[in-house]
């Protein structure tokens, strides 16, 4: 089984966010892998060791700085990694994005294609879903649980909804998109840090992969940014200390009565 | 120039979601501001025609209702379709999908197909120069971005739930409900079943006021005393991702970047310290009360209200005060 995982570079959550000039600043970022996609990257690798067999390949889509995602995902055990250039590419746009990566997995070859469930830099949650959709593959988003059948090509996943999870049958090849509990991720061990120095990671240009400059340009772009912001402060609270009853009276007096809120 | 203003509505067990009529509310606002403009509800399988004339008296000027066999249990692609039919007679000049778990699972489809933008859960909308604008947190909330769409309609966006209020029913409203009859679709993926996850409580993403432990919740038990507090506001039970990784609450609680972003009218922090990644899914609620020993713990920089003590000392109390004045 082929499995690919898509893994996009992202701020360490960590990271305080400040404007410079109306936009992001990215001048003290440390860059990683999306958290998300670090539980498919798990999934694909318990897949490949499950079934004693098949090769994971991560790709990632944009500048340079992008090859240490897959350098780590390389150095958790993935097979192969490809750096697909992002010059030129809008990056901000998801269609853009999923119309690349959808051509690339085209090229590469898969059974499988996993991804986060979201970026936690622009909280999108759609270039997986939109790659399905442009490969004419059936998705599951959100997973929580995973069951393949290859050899019936198919599969049953669960996926997280509001007040429960929905058991969700699906035929292969498919593209699921996988969040927080699918997996304990693994920590990369030395010997597979190591490895990564042996591996080359090939860079592709839209050009390797077919694709029209113009159809995913900036100029194209379904969707773009018109400012950023940063959220206005709250007032300072009202913070009561000393005697419990008091306050717990205080603060039932000023939900219930002042803000009527309760 | 009078737009139009569509609406996928979403329904469980014969009625529609609140979000739905939460939608609806902002839809009718733009319309009305774009010069007499319609809201349209695109309606998908079987929902009775009392429900969809309350969606009339909440705002819908028309209903689409699109029918088919393939619109039994959810299935992506028998959705993708049958949105993509009544798109195709109604012309909207933008969709609103919710930003809940089956809209934000369908919006991306829908827009790939039709090779529109989306903007994922929208908070704010406004009409600028004959383009729409939106606005949306990025960062998990750590900044907002305002977006806007190329020329390509519709423009497709997911609305965050509880954001809008509904409008008030008007009984002298009637929407024109029109058909579509939808085809057969190839479905390769659909929904088969699904697991309950505790108790009667209001889901998460849609309780007006949640209550929230955290690590100082010490075990599973100790959460009694929060479901306690929970029965009495009829409240919705929470938790950090420090409750939920020690195994004393299942996961579907977790509040914050790797679980829920919730957007409740009250929120209470009880024992959780407000690590950047909690406030994640927590900080765009309306009023924040922090119950912290630490007086200096970050969730008081963002509470409205604040009691600096032992939780389970404060809770109990708090607990029999509020039953006491909601009483009276
Ligand atoms: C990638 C990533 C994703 C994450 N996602 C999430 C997420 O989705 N949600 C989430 O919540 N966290 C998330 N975290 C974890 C987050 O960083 C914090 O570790 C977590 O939120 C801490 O939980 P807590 O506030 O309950 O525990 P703590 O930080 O340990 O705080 C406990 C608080 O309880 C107070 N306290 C103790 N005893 C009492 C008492 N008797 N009475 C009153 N107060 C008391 C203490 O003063 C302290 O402030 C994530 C982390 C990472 C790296
Ligand atoms: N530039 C990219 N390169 C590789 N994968 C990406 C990229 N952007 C998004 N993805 C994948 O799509 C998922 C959803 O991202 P987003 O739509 O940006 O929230 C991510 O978790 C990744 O798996």
């Amino acid at each position: 089984m082929n499995v690919l995982v898509f893994v996009k570079q992202v701020p360490d959550t960590e990271t305080r966010i400040q404007l410079n000039g109306g936009a992001i600043d990215t001048g003290s970022v440390k860059w990683v892998a999306n958290p998300y996609d670090e539980f498919a990257i798990e999934e694909a690798l318990r897949i490949r060791e499950r079934l004693g067999q098949g090769k994971v390949t991560v790709v990632s889509l944009g500048p340079d700085r992008v090859k240490e995602a897959i350098k780590y995902a390389l150095s958790l055990g993935a097979d192969e990694g490809v750096h697909i250039k992002g010059d030129g590419v809008a990056l901000g746009d998801p269609i853009s994005v999923a119309t690349v990566l959808a051509a690339a997995a085209r090229k590469i070859g898969f059974d499988l294609i996993l991804t986060g469930k979201q970026g936690v830099d622009f909280d999108w949650s759609q270039a997986g879903i939109m790659t399905a959709e442009f490969l004419d593959l059936p998705h599951v988003s959100v997973v929580v649980h995973l069951e393949l059948d290859p050899a019936a090509k198919k599969g049953k996943a669960k996926r997280e909804i509001e007040g429960g999870a929905e058991i969700v049958e699906f035929q292969l090849p498919a593209l699921l998109t996988a969040q927080k509990g699918l997996n304990e991720p693994r920590y990369a061990s030395l010997k597979g840090i190591m490895g990564v120095k042996k591996k080359t990671i090939p860079e592709w240009t839209l050009a390797d992969l077919g694709v029209d400059p113009a159809s995913v340009a900036e100029s194209a772009a379904a969707i773009r940014f018109v400012d950023f912001s940063l959220p206005p402060p709250r007032a300072a609270g009202k913070i009561l200390e000393g005697d419990a009853r008091g306050n717990a009276r205080d603060l039932v007096r000023l939900l219930h009565d002042e803000a009527k809120v309760i | 120039m009078a737009a139009t203003f569509a609406v996928l509505a979403e329904t469980k067990d014969g009625s529609a979601r609140k979000i739905t009529l939460e939608m609806l509310a902002e839809a009718k606002r733009l319309a009305e501001a774009s010069g007499g403009g319609s809201a349209v509800a695109i309606v998908l399988g079987s929902l009775g025609s009392a429900e969809m004339e309350r969606l009339g008296r909440l705002g819908a000027d028309r209903v689409c209702h699109v029918e088919g066999a393939a619109l039994g249990a959810y299935a992506s692609e028998a959705q993708t379709e049958a949105v993509r039919l009544a798109l195709e007679r109604v012309k909207p000049e933008a969709l609103f999908i919710g930003a809940t778990s089956q809209g934000k699972d369908l919006a991306p489809r829908i827009a790939a197909r039709l090779r529109v933008g989306l903007a994922s859960d929208c908070v704010e909308f406004e009409t600028k120069d004959g383009a729409l604008v939106a606005r949306r947190p990025i960062f998990a909330g750590k900044a907002f971005a305002r977006v806007t769409w190329s020329q390509a309609r519709p423009w497709i966006a997911t609305v965050r739930p509880n954001t809008f209020s509904p409008r008030e029913e008007d009984p002298s409203r009637k929407a024109e409900v029109e058909r579509i009859a939808l085809g057969e679709v190839n479905v390769r993926t659909r929904a088969t079943g699904f697991e309950k996850s505790e108790g009667e409580m209001l889901d998460l993403t849609e309780a007006n006021i949640i209550v929230s432990g955290g690590r100082a919740m010490q075990g599973p038990e100790n959460f009694e005393i929060l479901r306690r507090l929970c029965k009495v506001l009829g409240a919705t039970l929470g938790a950090s991702r420090a409750a939920v990784d020690a195994g004393w609450i299942d996961h579907s609680h977790q509040i914050g970047q790797t679980g829920k972003v919730v957007n409740p009218t009250v929120y209470f922090a009880i024992g959780i310290s407000g690590a950047i990644q909690h406030l994640a899914g927590m900080s765009s609620s309306r009023m924040i009360v922090a119950i912290n020993k630490d007086k200096d713990a970050p969730i008081f920089k963002i509470a409205n209200y604040g009691i600096v003590g032992d939780l389970y000392e404060i809770v109990p109390i708090l607990t029999e005060e509020f039953e006491k004045a909601l009483r009276e």
